[in-house]
């Protein structure tokens, strides 16, 4: 039985080693409550809490620090040849001023992050990764670069996403054309008193919005500027991590990581078309085979029967008691209304609608396996 | 008269008579945030002091909430099954989550007196 903590053992003292944002002490004004995370203090919610912040990115816009995200820049000749030798993603047929997810493979199939690439020129690429991976990723791309290419990191940038119905729109004040920006596009704006901003139209919560790559100096007063319109709240990572669920989207670290591949992640639409032709990336042909042969487990959705949030890690069985699988991320959807999950189950029990049990705290919770997203994505596209 | 204590596990204890009513602290509702499920015991059922006997969960985590003595569990809150945000809007009071027959109520004076309890948060 998976033990849980007391009261307030989620209580940690932050150490003083942590990294910060250039948003730090706008987040203690705001009365952020401060947790560490992939090695930053980050606020994990605000004092309206999680409920009320995920419910307001849903209806209004939310403004979300993500400074401990990797951002960099890689340029030079070859670099877009020698990137797509480490991911599944067609960067040759990724057009100047558009962006697509991707993923660092392993050799054997498994995914070491997932991230954005944007096309910022012929030899130009922009790429924002993951906090808790970012120093192996960028390590790991250095590593597979021919001479002449460089790899920048932008530690003196600071990201914030601004995500909802009213995110754009929002923006737009700041930066006149934004609202005709496509759902992956990214954009160079100039913006008054800012500096230059590198502009997204994409984000993590299933939600319309942007992610503002700025310089770290002007980030705080940009975000109070920002977070003085009307539409616009505070929203911490508590409500990122129930936004992303609700969108069906994976977290790296909990729903892929180096053991899972991206065809058992449901991640195929990552390896794009050209790379289906060669499979010549890291971990192509293992790929290509689980593809011809079907995955052996999928990444499903979950919604339990009953009131219930069941966690990750929590046991999944089928309906005879046989061990099926496991959730990987479990929660409370406040769009939802109830309890949510994901996880991996066995590809022959993993078809929508099939009736499970969930192991949770010694008894087994009737839920069943649906399609993903659980709130309908609403991107511009 | 009734009075009432504190455990280090952030719940508090009133006690009329030999029943002791138990809920969890204002500073740990705060702590747990919005409360979305409250799981809570069969009520028939003996508990020992520091058993885990009732789970409440946020959009975050799960956490368990112990018994703070032995007794004998006589009663429970079935509002804030319905509502766990009753917990949060009023912790000390109309969120309280079960009750408790006790055998034997001295280990009651055991416990923390609100100054204690204060003096623990505030040292965490």
């Amino acid at each position: 039985m998976s033990r849980r903590g007391g009261l307030c053992s989620e209580l940690v003292h932050l150490s003083e080693d942590l990294k910060t944002t250039p948003l730090d002490a706008l987040h203690r004004e705001l009365g952020g409550r401060m947790v560490a995370f992939a090695g930053y203090a980050m606020p994990v919610q605000y004092p309206t809490g999680i409920m009320a912040e995920h419910l307001h990115c849903r209806e209004g816009a939310g403004l979300f620090d993500v400074s401990h995200m990797g951002q960099a820049t890689l340029a030079g000749p070859g670099a877009i040849a020698a990137l797509e030798a480490l991911i599944p993603g067609d960067i040759q047929g990724l057009k100047p001023g558009r962006q697509r997810y991707s993923l660092f493979t392993t050799e054997t199939g498994g995914i070491l992050d997932d991230f954005m690439v944007a096309r910022i020129g012929a030899e130009e690429l922009f790429l924002v990764v993951n906090a808790g991976c970012k120093d192996a990723d960028f390590a790991h791309v250095a590593a597979h670069m021919p001479a002449g290419v460089s790899l920048q990191r932008h530690e003196d940038r600071a990201l914030l996403a601004l995500q909802g119905p009213k995110a754009v729109a929002v923006f737009a004040r700041f930066a006149p054309g934004a609202e005709t920006m496509a759902f992956m596009d990214v954009r160079d704006f100039e913006v008054e008193g800012v500096g230059r901003c590198r502009v997204s139209r994409s984000g993590y919560t299933g939600e319309d919005g942007v992610e503002i790559s700025i310089p770290g100096a002007t980030a705080a007063a940009f975000a109070r500027r920002i977070l003085a319109e009307p539409e616009v709240a505070p929203i911490g990572l508590g409500a990122r991590d129930s936004l992303r669920l609700e969108a069906g989207l994976p977290l790296y670290g909990n729903d892929i990581d180096t053991t899972t591949s991206p065809i058992e992640a449901g991640l195929t639409f990552a390896i794009n078309k050209r790379r289906k032709m060669d499979w010549n990336f890291a971990g192509g042909a293992v790929m290509r085979d689980q593809l011809d042969a079907g995955p052996t487990r999928k990444r499903v959705g979950i919604l339990p029967d009953g009131r219930a949030p069941a966690r990750a890690g929590t046991e999944i069985r089928d309906v005879a008691g046989e061990i099926i699988g496991t959730i990987t991320s479990g929660g409370f959807g406040p769009s939802a209304g109830g309890p949510i999950a994901m996880g991996y189950v066995r590809a022959d029990r993993a078809q929508d609608g099939t009736p499970i049990e969930l192991m949770v705290r010694g008894r087994s919770l009737p839920a069943r396996i649906v399609p993903m997203p659980f709130v309908p994505h609403r991107y511009h596209r | 008269m009734s009075q009432t204590r504190y455990t280090r596990d952030h719940e508090w204890v009133r006690l009329d008579g030999n029943i002791a009513t138990i809920g969890i602290t204002h500073h740990a509702q705060e702590a747990l945030g919005d409360l979305v499920f409250v799981e809570l015991p069969e009520p028939g059922r003996d508990v020992a002091t520091s058993e885990a006997v009732a789970v409440v969960e946020s959009v975050k985590a799960a956490s368990d909430v112990y018994a703070p003595l032995n007794g004998r569990v006589t009663e429970t809150n079935p509002a804030i099954v319905e509502d766990p945000a009753l917990v949060n809007r009023d912790a000390a009071g109309e969120g309280w989550f079960f009750r408790l027959t006790l055998a034997d109520t001295a280990a009651f004076d055991a416990l923390l007196d609100e100054a204690a309890y204060a003096a623990f948060v505030d040292a965490a």
